[in-house]
């Protein structure tokens, strides 16, 4: 079975929020991704792959990635980890947290939806994610992120909810952080010493796509 | 025919082994392993759960830390929690709703979850939770 036969339509199944005039009022933003369909490509070379989920749950991904792709999701929300250490006063201790935040074997993980989170983490910290997430992605795995490239400018996070493998909705929530800096490209892939950039797009909507694979 | 259905109410504390053949909404606390193999269970938005949990279906809105496996379906409602792995075919997670862990949803043809728990084995949360320190992050293993 081909990749585009496992992928169903997604833009009309029935979501978890509230449909109507209200919920049409505040509809989340669609953007297009480029990296995606290539990140679920490397996914669906595998059977049962499993997958690394960095941001707060979204049911419909769940779903997506588990019932159409047939993967084991871990979600481990670093966003709301990031938050708790910002709530605490006690960021210094992030880097040292996250270096002990996936108990998750080596080499175990086929892909990691790592979305937008380096950019809200500082270098010590970042650097410390990204070691582990090399650490535990199997060999020929898959790393998607996005790194803005406009100023930071607000607080928010943003979940991403899959519309189909070349949209995705950007639904933004409150954040106790914003941005740190924008990451030139050779500051990203300096962060990922055990990864090969395998695919890189700069889309309009100032965000950098990167698809990283960690060689065999 | 009216449906059989239990009610654990708020003031209830339990700890130790449920086992039912009937449908069960739980808004009191319990702390162990439940098993309705063949029936629904709702933890009710009072509900707070410690338990390895196995059951034809479970509908969370309250609490549930640990593992939860489903035959059928686990759905997890705006404000419900679950801090655990999840295996079941079908798993629907509402936004608002807060879940960390892991999800497996076996494919058709596979093994059918719920039908061999295997309590005396540690699972993954229970590793987890002795390996925490008391002020530490709760975390959840592969």
């Amino acid at each position: 079975m081909g990749l585009l036969d496992r992928l169903a339509p997604r833009k009309n199944e029935p979501d978890a929020r509230p449909h109507g005039a209200a919920a049409d009022a505040v509809e989340d933003p669609v953007f297009a991704t480029k990296a995606l369909r290539k990140f679920l490509s490397c996914l669906t070379s595998r059977e049962s792959p499993v997958l690394l989920d960095l941001g707060p749950v979204v049911g419909s991904n769940v779903s997506f990635f588990g019932e159409q792709l047939g993967c084991k999701i871990f979600v481990e929300d670093i966003y709301a980890d990031i938050d708790r250490h910002v709530r605490n006063n006690k960021l210094e201790d992030l880097p040292a947290f996250l270096k002990k935040r996936l108990a998750i074997a080596d080499g175990s993980v086929d892909g990691i939806l790592c979305w937008d989170v380096i950019d809200y983490l500082d270098r010590p910290a970042a650097q410390e994610l990204a070691a582990e997430l090399t650490r535990v992605l199997r060999p020929d795995g898959a790393l998607l992120g996005f790194f803005g490239t406009a100023a930071p400018r607000d607080t928010r996070y943003t979940k991403f909810i899959i519309v189909d493998e070349v949209n995705l909705k950007h639904r933004s929530y409150p954040a106790l952080r914003g941005r740190q800096a924008i990451l030139l490209n050779r500051d990203i892939i300096r962060l990922f010493p055990g990864l090969r950039v395998s695919d890189s797009f700069l889309l309009q909507n100032n965000l950098r796509e990167i698809l990283f694979r960690k060689p065999s | 025919m009216e449906k059989d259905i239990v009610n654990i109410g708020k003031s209830v504390v339990i700890k130790g082994e449920l086992n039912g053949s009937e449908d069960l909404t739980i808004e009191g606390h319990v702390e162990g392993t439940i098993q309705l193999r063949d029936h629904v269970l709702t933890i009710g938005p009072n509900g707070r759960i410690k338990a390895q949990v196995f059951a034809k279906s479970v509908i969370v809105l309250g609490e549930v830390t640990g593992n939860v496996t489903a035959s059928d379906k686990v759905d997890i409602r705006d404000n419900g929690s679950v801090d655990g792995d999840i295996i079941a075919p079908r798993v629907a997670i509402a936004e608002g709703a807060h879940f960390r862990g892991s999800v497996d949803m076996q494919r058709k043809g596979g093994p059918v979850p719920g039908s061999k728990p295997q309590p005396a084995a540690q699972s993954s949360q229970q590793q987890q939770q002795q390996q925490q320190s008391a002020n530490a992050p709760q975390r959840v293993g592969a």
